[in-house]
């Protein structure tokens, strides 16, 4: 057993679906809400010689996938560590 | 020096430089040839899945499909990216920590069953071969039109070198050239973006050059001269829809959770020592990915305004055909691009209406782009060089897969469990060979539907792969029987309807037609929805999953304890 208890174990579980969730919902909403869904209004935005839905959906949301995932592997690893079953 | 002459140099070294490496990385035992050893730098694996998940769709015709799509290119550009955070938050590294060699391995273990994993076998073997046919493909249009031999030539070189590389070094091998790859296809792909950037808007960075004023002094927007050119000319505008926002949204979610689920990035993340290198690799992978990603909508809006401009002229009524500039008179050989001078004027012209004498492929945008844009002779050498790397690093991965499928997960696990490690590694050699053979052959003979089955090999990773690798880790009571009608409904309704508008009445593949309007390509996204619904469904009135298998899905939560990834 890696974990010190059950509790530990179940609050681990807890820790890290609400992190997974936090940053899904980050990921759902700047490809498909900035990029599709609201396209159209937020095209009425100009952002540099962008129109702001169009930036989105062909550069924007690439930029947060990548930040997400590095955001994630910080987070992630300092749950580990709080719960003591990070690698040796 | 002629650009023919540069190419062969180039080319030839890119080769000699992964032969060398694959001499250097020799694989030894199973471990090595199907994981590497499970000892690859993050970083490195990064880079190395970037150029596995790269293709010579990525590098040929991504810049080319979103240059003619305009926004509704965008569904390529998320679609092919986002699938990553999916794959480095819900899968990786779980995948990692439960430390085995393959998907079917998975999927077997964990529902217990021998069916699931046959099942996850012939999906996971007709996914890597739809691919392997496109990139040996691509590698014959890269090798007729720039070293100008015949196309089956090309095929037979491409082969030759992956075969040697992969049947010799396996995992390992592949691991280390597709590093080399990387480095070729990225600079390949930066230096002429960064060109032309510099030239049409006075930006190094395509990325900002993008979204910059015209460099010729008109102080328009390019995009803002884009779309003007394009309703001028009978198009829609560049910056807005033509799809449906529902079906871009389905193709969207389609090709991300298929993206996530295809076995042959999957497998990459076996490779690394330990779970957070797992994330971190995933990270990593998708920074580089990101490079070309984000360069491509950005040459693809350059290239338009290019081509429109060579064709058309500075005054927009036409450019005279005799006086067609030499890319022009190069590609038409290659059949790609041809003129139709329809008015008798001797000029041609590019438009979206009645007025159109012109017929220009796709795939020729990223591999004409220097041509087009005037760059010199060592620039057009480097794209064909790049275009190789994408194609031969994506190959190589495929048949692996392929190769592992049969001596593993058929073989080992099914049909002769006491083979020895040096017979197994034997036979994932014979497996890769004949692989290339059969990917070669349809290479040479393309079937009409290559492309066609690309939405296939998405549709069904998304359908089958994707739901079943997240209920196994996210619900650690889903059984055997849930998982295995999930993923049979979920892979029948999607076959069946691209089955039936791709092949038996592609007359009637339209929007009117379409289930909600959602197209073939995006299907898959509803197949992952029948997937999880059946298979909760069916989990209610069955037995929840022995507590052995409970205690395993426990056991991959958390990353304590993962060792190397093993065969048994």
């Amino acid at each position: 057993m890696a974990f010190k208890n059950e509790g530990d174990q179940k609050a681990y579980w807890k820790e890290n679906l609400s992190l997974l969730f936090k940053l899904l919902i980050v990921w759902f909403v700047v490809s498909f809400g900035a990029g599709i869904i609201f396209v159209e209004i937020l095209n009425q935005i100009q952002f540099f010689g962008f129109k702001l839905g169009f930036w989105f959906a062909q550069q924007g949301s690439i930029y947060v996938f990548v930040a997400l995932i590095f955001i994630y592997m910080k987070k992630m690893n300092a749950i580990d560590k709080k719960y003591g079953v990070e690698e040796e | 020096m002629s650009v023919q002459v540069l190419t062969f140099i180039i080319v030839g070294a890119s080769f000699l430089l992964y032969m060398g490496i694959a001499i250097w990385a020799r694989a030894g035992t199973t471990n090595d040839f199907y994981i590497a050893g499970g000892g690859v730098h993050p970083i490195l694996n990064g880079m190395a899945t970037a150029a596995d998940w790269m293709s010579a769709a990525s590098f040929i015709s991504m810049a080319g499909l979103v240059s003619f799509m305009g926004y509704d290119g965008a569904v390529y550009l998320m679609g092919w990216t986002g699938g990553y955070v999916l794959l480095a938050l819900l899968l990786a590294p779980y995948l990692r920590k439960f430390g085995k060699f393959t998907v079917p391995d998975f999927i077997g273990d964990r529902y217990y069953s021998q069916t699931a994993r046959t099942v996850a076998v012939v999906c996971a073997i007709f996914i890597c071969f739809t691919y392997v046919i496109g990139q040996m493909r691509g590698v014959g249009v890269v090798f007729s039109r720039f070293l100008e031999i015949e196309l089956w030539l090309g095929v037979v070189i491409g082969m030759g070198v992956v075969f040697f590389y992969t049947v010799l070094g396996g995992m390992k091998g592949i691991t280390y050239t597709q590093v080399a790859q990387f480095c070729v296809m990225i600079f390949a792909y930066i230096v002429p973006a960064v060109f032309i950037s510099i030239m049409l808007t006075g930006h190094v960075l395509p990325q900002t050059g993008f979204g910059a004023t015209l460099a010729d002094g008109s102080g328009m927007f390019l995009l803002e001269k884009l779309d003007m050119l394009s309703t001028d000319l009978g198009f829609n505008a560049y910056t807005s829809n033509t799809k449906s926002y529902l079906d871009i949204f389905c193709i969207t979610f389609a090709l991300m959770v298929g993206t996530a689920g295809l076995p042959h990035v999957i497998v990459r993340f076996f490779t690394v020592p330990k779970v957070s290198d797992a994330r971190k690799s995933a990270g990593w992978a998708l920074a580089f990915i990101a490079i070309l990603y984000t360069t491509a909508p950005a040459l693809a809006s350059f290239a338009r305004v290019n081509m429109i401009e060579t064709i058309n002229g500075p005054d927009a009524t036409g450019m005279s055909y005799a006086e067609a500039p030499s890319w022009i008179k190069n590609w038409e050989k290659t059949n790609l691009i041809s003129h139709d001078d329809k008015n008798g004027d001797g000029k041609m012209f590019y438009s979206g209406d009645e007025r159109n004498e012109m017929t220009i492929d796709r795939d020729i945008m990223v591999l004409a782009n220097p041509e087009i844009a005037n760059l010199p002779a060592w620039v057009i050498a480097l794209v064909a060089a790049g275009g190789v790397a994408a194609a031969l690093s994506t190959s190589a991965g495929l048949l692996l897969v392929i190769s592992t499928s049969v001596s593993h997960d058929l073989l080992k696990r099914n049909l002769m469990p006491h083979i020895s490690d040096k017979n197994e590694l034997l036979s994932a050699r014979v497996a890769a060979g004949v692989a290339i053979l059969i990917a070669g052959y349809f290479g040479i003979n393309p079937p009409d539907f290559v492309a066609a089955i690309v939405a296939f090999a998405f549709g069904l990773a998304a359908s089958s792969f994707f739901p079943v690798i997240i209920m196994g880790i996210f619900s650690k009571r889903m059984n055997d029987k849930g998982a295995i009608s999930g993923m049979i409904t979920g892979i029948l309704f999607t076959a069946i309807y691209i089955i039936y508008f791709k092949f038996v009445s592609p007359e009637m593949n339209k929007p009117d037609n379409w289930l909600f309007g959602i197209s073939p390509e995006g299907i898959g996204t509803i197949g992952m929805v029948i997937n999880f619904v059946v298979a909760f469904v069916v989990f209610k009135f069955t037995d929840e999953a022995p507590q052995e298998i409970q205690d395993l899905v426990e056991s991959i939560r958390f990353p304590k304890g993962a060792g190397e990834a093993t065969g048994h």
